[in-house]
């Protein structure tokens, strides 16, 4: 039993970091590259604002026919859980950016900073805690929507849930929600203690 | 080395109108005027800013339009309301800023920050660690003078630098900039009379995008027309 929950943890931590770790590796460039072209921006933010409005497991359910990356299995709720993952972050992303204040801005304009050193030296450092705050938000949500990934055969902490509700064994169900939402709260303190820490 | 600043038949739809304008190199020249009359737009086509919708800005007989703009701000101070200091970064890192970018290394950096902090009034050894926060609103627009000026540069730009400061810290930072002014063309915008005839030698006043007056400060207060008179009382000589 101990040996079920400590892999299926593992897993369940191993889906959330990559695909979190995808979302922000695509999030935060598409966050910057919106807080640079107003209407483009906002288009952009609608579309990962309409993603994130789907239903999860409907989300799953339109995935699985898709090819390459659809189907059953891990792959899947990882790509579900990338699309979910990506509004926080660019949206945190773009508001962090936003954020800076005009004159700081104006100042590095006007002491000869290149764009690009703007936003690695000014505009990121900056915004910061914002991104930290929209990473996690997508995290802890991460960890919630991937108990729902064992649906679609994703793996993780959902399947002791879902396994436990189809037998009716109570422990079952508990030895899957208890450490997901242990992971929850754990990712939440240390994020929430990161981003406080970038604060100035 | 000073540069002189040349603006040349300068619109800037729809603030500034056809602005014909020569400042030559090592002058220090208010621009005065009440607010939305262009002045800091003015100012902000100097280092370019503001692009100019038609006509030419000319630094040291290069026009803008064909420089690298980047190097030229890199040699242009930029001291503004509220200091703009990065929050982020200690007082010496906001001082090192432009030598670092100019890419000089830490030896000539540091002895250079400490002689400007000295005559700031704000010693390195004290300040150089902490962040802009911990400091008083004088403090940090001094911070933004050492900055500003740190690497030399030929042109100084500023923008109602003691706009937000108490009468006393305001007259204490006149004096301080006072004393460091040469070698460099400055243009100073403010709508406060008394500190354009300390920190200038020469005044431009400007009223709906155009220039109404350019004289010596010493002639200034004698000039008759109407909207110079208004200054001239609201500045409480």
């Amino acid at each position: 039993m101990i040996g079920d929950i400590l892999r299926a943890t593992g897993q369940h931590v191993v889906i959330v970091a990559v695909s979190v770790g995808i979302a922000i590796a695509i999030g935060i460039p598409l966050g910057i590259w919106c807080a640079r072209r107003a209407r483009a921006g906002r288009f952009m933010l609608r579309v990962v604002d309409a993603i994130q409005t789907i239903p999860s497991l409907a989300l799953f359910g339109l995935l699985i026919p898709v090819p390459f990356i659809g189907g059953i299995g891990m792959r899947t709720a990882i790509v579900a859980l990338i699309l979910y993952s990506l509004l926080p972050i660019v949206r945190n992303t773009l508001t962090g950016i936003r954020g800076v204040d005009p004159i700081v801005l104006d100042a590095g304009v006007a002491m000869g900073l290149t764009d690009s050193q703007l936003l690695r030296e000014v505009e990121l450092p900056l915004a910061m805690p914002v991104i930290v705050a929209g990473i996690r938000i997508a995290t802890v949500v991460g960890i919630g929507v991937a108990t729902i990934a064992a649906a679609i055969g994703g793996g993780g902490l959902g399947t002791l849930i879902f396994r436990g509700v189809a037998m009716v064994d109570t422990r079952l169900m508990l030895a899957g929600a208890v450490p997901a939402a242990i992971l929850a709260l754990i990712a939440d303190v240390v994020l929430s203690f990161v981003e406080k820490r970038m604060r100035i | 080395m000073a540069a002189s600043v040349d603006f040349r038949s300068v619109s800037v739809a729809p603030i500034l109108h056809d602005i014909d304008l020569r400042i030559g190199a090592g002058e220090a020249v208010a621009f005065v005027g009440r607010s939305g009359a262009g002045k800091t737009t003015m100012l902000r086509l100097v280092n370019g800013l503001v692009k100019p919708t038609r006509g030419d800005v000319v630094v040291d007989n290069t026009s803008l339009a064909s420089t690298d703009l980047i190097a030229l701000r890199r040699h242009t101070g930029y001291i503004i309301q509220g200091s703009g200091l990065f929050p982020h970064r200690t007082v010496y890192q906001n001082i090192s800023t432009v030598p670092r970018l100019l890419g000089w290394p830490d030896s000539k950096t540091r002895p250079a920050a400490e002689a400007m902090m000295a005559k700031l009034d704000l010693p390195l050894a004290k300040f150089g660690d902490r962040y802009p926060r911990s400091l008083s609103g004088g403090e940090q627009q001094r911070v933004g003078i050492a900055r500003a000026m740190i690497a030399g540069p030929s042109i100084l730009l500023c923008d109602e630098p003691f706009g937000a400061l108490d009468p006393i810290v305001r007259r204490d930072l006149q004096d301080a900039f006072i004393a460091l002014r040469s070698g460099v063309t400055i243009i100073f915008v403010t709508h406060d009379l008394s500190e354009a005839l300390r920190v200038a030698a020469r005044i431009v006043l400007f009223d709906g995008g155009r220039v109404i007056i350019d004289c010596p400060a010493s002639q200034f207060t004698s000039q008759p027309l109407p909207l110079v008179q208004r200054f001239v009382e609201a500045a409480n000589l």
